[in-house]
């Protein structure tokens, strides 16, 4: 069973069940999980405007806090809030504040006062995005894009959103998640998405050394030889991996791990002719997968990518949506009041 | 020559109601011969459990060097509002009590501006740096009644083994809390089922267990007193009891919030409960509890980590972990006590004669014994809030929830250090 924490929920949602951060996927409902995917659904269009905007969030101001370098997420990020009408600041707070030794908590202090109404946060550590949500002034959305190990639940979501075009469902869905699943915010938000949303069976492929402590618990099967793991497979989503895990003694090279849980043509062979295979990014060729299964005709990596934008359009819409209406309920109380 | 006289008290481990006599610091009479006497003030404790002062083995007083955090006369006030008469000091200060120098500033404070006793532990690696021995011998004579390196690790086991040879040979005890630095690297949670969930960074139970087991056989070799500060694990209780067996000279300690709380403190990224070592599983809980229960684990301890609000103002890696709880730990053990988890003879005994006979000294309600004494009131209940706390640490662990168990009275030395308003 994947454990809900209901802290993250009530933090999240508001007292009528509408999004107010996005911070986990813990304790968010099939209900609420299919509305995200179906919002994104009716964004995927005005990519394909040619002027390519609406005005949900025209006035407001989000500000990509990304205290991580990151291309293709914070890109992502910023075009959905330029597309939903938003005026964008990017900080890089590597080279700002926080190096200079400002508290992350002033840091906040000082951006609010700046009237921002949303922060996108990237952090390399877990909860933070948590942290800032309980900081933060109420009326002001925190949406999480990605935290250390914990969660990246916009990269999960347009994942869903990408299987569910391809695959149409989840119900009877078989999935596995292939190698370093120990350091992977992505995978922990997938497998839990999964469950939610009804797969058959999710597996992760993995040495043990890239697993974590009791990863049954999260809602998954192991699996350590990709052979058996790939077996009647409908998708395959194969994870990133960083050259340190071999400085760090958790693989002994990137050669044996290639050998032995890379994706090849081979191995695909052995899954669900339909099965897609799919990728987070940025991708190591010859490590984690070969060029002609991610250039190949059942790989949706690029979909991935198109989807994000759709995906992060949603979770914005509905964060502020949220926020607007619990704020509307409060003066509502206080005229009555 | 000051009296006081408590009437109607009843007694922690008896139950029985009886009188005590406190005269010139000391335990003058119990029971019908104190009854008999006349004393310059009396105090009615009907209701009360009458118990010896509570005895801290692991307690951070952050003086010298950390006054932001928490001072002597803060923290040893604060420990008396728990019913704690004798501390034994952390030597985690800045600078660090590897000194007899700095034993002696602390002792000098403490004399000035302490509510209860100040017993400091001295550090058995120069600076707690984990590689050159201290002058244990100095440390002693200045007044440190056991040597220990704080929540910091000694290097490898060769200097750990050479500790404890030193330190065996002026008779010491030794107290390390057991980690291995190489298996906790930079984990701050309990490897289990929550820092997966979360994405947390773990520290396994190998850490300690691999750790315990290298330290119980440098004691069984070098014959040194040992103290295991902090156990977390099941296992490491399981090991305590086989080394007993053996014969090993070895005492152990649980701190109390590790007999109350389990990795789930840490959902929803709660940094209060970053604790060292981390709160960890229910059957790791249900062993400590049983490790007190049965006298394998000598005594509870507060673990008080006094921090300044800033220091757990952030997500939870960047956080100082330790939880503000001298005040509050009576309070815990009666919830376990009422939980039906604890007895309270246990309870009682792991906060007095266990904690005492570790350092070889005695908590006894007895004629003639000095009056360390804690007059509490198990039915009475209080809330922690800013108003009614005296440690400079704020981040306790049960905010607003009401707790059973107040302190109505506390003696060291015969002197009234609880309520302090009457000092």
């Amino acid at each position: 069973m994947t454990a809900n924490d209901p802290s993250s929920t009530s933090l999240q949602l508001t007292a009528d069940g509408q999004l107010r951060h996005f911070l986990t996927l813990d304790g968010l409902n099939r209900t609420l999980l299919t509305e995200i995917l179906d919002t994104a659904d009716s964004f995927i269009e005005v990519g394909e405007r040619s002027i390519k905007k609406v005005p949900l969030l025209r006035g407001r101001t989000v500000v990509n806090l990304f205290f991580e370098s990151s291309t293709r997420t914070r890109s992502t990020f910023e075009l959905a809030a330029k597309r939903l009408s938003a005026d964008v600041l990017n900080l890089d707070i590597n080279t700002s504040a926080t190096s200079k030794g400002e508290s992350l908590s002033d840091t906040l202090l000082n951006l609010e006062a700046m009237a921002s109404d949303m922060f996108v946060v990237r952090h390399s550590q877990s909860g933070a995005p948590h942290f800032i949500a309980e900081s933060v002034t109420p009326g002001v959305a925190i949406i999480n894009a990605g935290d250390g190990r914990h969660a990246h639940p916009t990269q999960a979501m347009l994942d869903m959103l990408t299987i569910r075009q391809h695959k149409g469902r989840f119900e009877g869905l078989k999935v596995a998640i292939v190698g370093d699943v120990l350091h992977s915010r992505v995978a922990r938000s997938q497998i839990r998405a999964l469950n939610e949303l009804g797969a058959a069976e999710v597996r992760v492929i993995a040495p043990a050394t890239l697993l974590p402590r009791d990863v049954e618990s999260l809602g998954c099967t192991v699996e350590y030889d990709m052979a058996r793991g790939m077996k009647d497979l409908d998708v395959v989503i194969m994870l990133r991996l960083q050259k340190e895990r071999m400085e760090g003694a958790l693989l002994p090279s990137e050669r044996e791990f290639y050998r032995l849980y890379g994706l090849n043509r081979e191995k695909l062979a052995l899954a669900d002719p339909g099965c897609i295979v799919m990728h987070p990014g940025p991708i190591n060729r010859g490590v984690e997968i070969e060029s002609a299964v991610a250039d190949g005709p059942q790989s949706v990596i690029l979909n991935q990518v198109t989807n994000g934008i759709a995906i992060r359009m949603a979770v914005m819409s509905m964060a502020m949506g949220g926020q607007m209406a619990e704020r509307n309920r409060k003066l509502a109380g206080r005229a009555e009041g | 020559m000051s009296s006081l006289k408590i009437t109607s008290g009843r007694l922690a481990n008896t139950d029985a109601e009886t009188t005590v006599l406190i005269r010139d610091g000391h335990i003058a009479a119990l029971g019908e011969a104190a009854e008999r006497e006349s004393a310059d003030r009396d105090f009615d404790a009907a209701g009360c459990i009458l118990a010896p002062g509570f005895v801290d083995l692991c307690c951070n007083l952050r003086e010298p060097g950390n006054g932001q955090k928490g001072n002597i006369a803060s923290e040893s006030l604060a420990a008396a509002h728990g019913g704690f008469t004798t501390l034994c000091a952390s030597p985690d200060t800045s600078p660090v009590n590897d000194s007899g120098a700095v034993t002696n500033l602390i002792l000098d404070v403490a004399a000035k501006r302490s509510a209860v006793r100040i017993l400091p532990v001295g550090a058995i690696t120069r600076g707690l740096e984990g590689d050159l021995l201290s002058d244990m011998a100095g440390l002693a004579s200045a007044g440190c009644i056991a040597l220990g390196n704080g929540a910091r690790p000694v290097k490898n086991a060769r200097v750990l083994r050479r500790c404890m040879a030193y330190a065996q040979t002026f008779g010491l005890t030794v107290m390390f809390s057991p980690e291995n630095q190489a298996l906790a690297a930079d984990g701050y949670a309990h490897d289990g089922l929550v820092a997966s969930r979360l994405g947390l960074l773990g520290i396994p139970e190998v850490a300690e267990t691999a750790a315990v087991m290298e330290m119980l056989l440098l004691a069984e070799e070098t014959g040194v007193r040992l103290h295991l500060s902090q156990l977390s694990c099941a296992r490491s209780v399981e090991m305590l009891a086989d080394a007993r067996k053996r014969g090993i000279a070895v005492t152990a300690d649980v701190a109390m919030h590790q007999l109350l709380f389990t990795e789930e403190a840490l959902a929803g990224f709660d940094s209060r409960y970053h604790v060292r070592p981390p709160l960890r599983s229910e059957q790791d809980r249900q062993a400590l509890l049983a490790g007190v229960r049965d006298g394998v684990i000598d005594a509870i301890t507060s673990q008080h980590q006094p921090h300044d609000s800033a220091a757990k103002q952030a997500p939870m890696a960047a956080t100082e972990p330790g939880l503000s709880t001298i005040e509050s730990t009576l309070s815990m053990g009666l919830l376990l006590v009422e939980r039906g988890e604890l007895d309270r003879a246990s309870l009682v005994r792991a906060l007095t004669t266990g904690p005492a006979s570790v350092i070889g000294r005695s908590a006894e309600l007895r004629e003639g014994a000095v009056a360390d004494l804690c007059v509490f009131d198990p039915a009475a209940s209080w809330r922690q809030g800013d108003t009614n706390l005296c440690s400079v640490g704020r981040h306790v662990p049960l905010p607003g929830k009401d707790l059973p168990g107040v302190v109505r009275l506390t003696l060291c030395n015969g002197r009234q250090a609880w309520p302090h308003n009457n000092l």
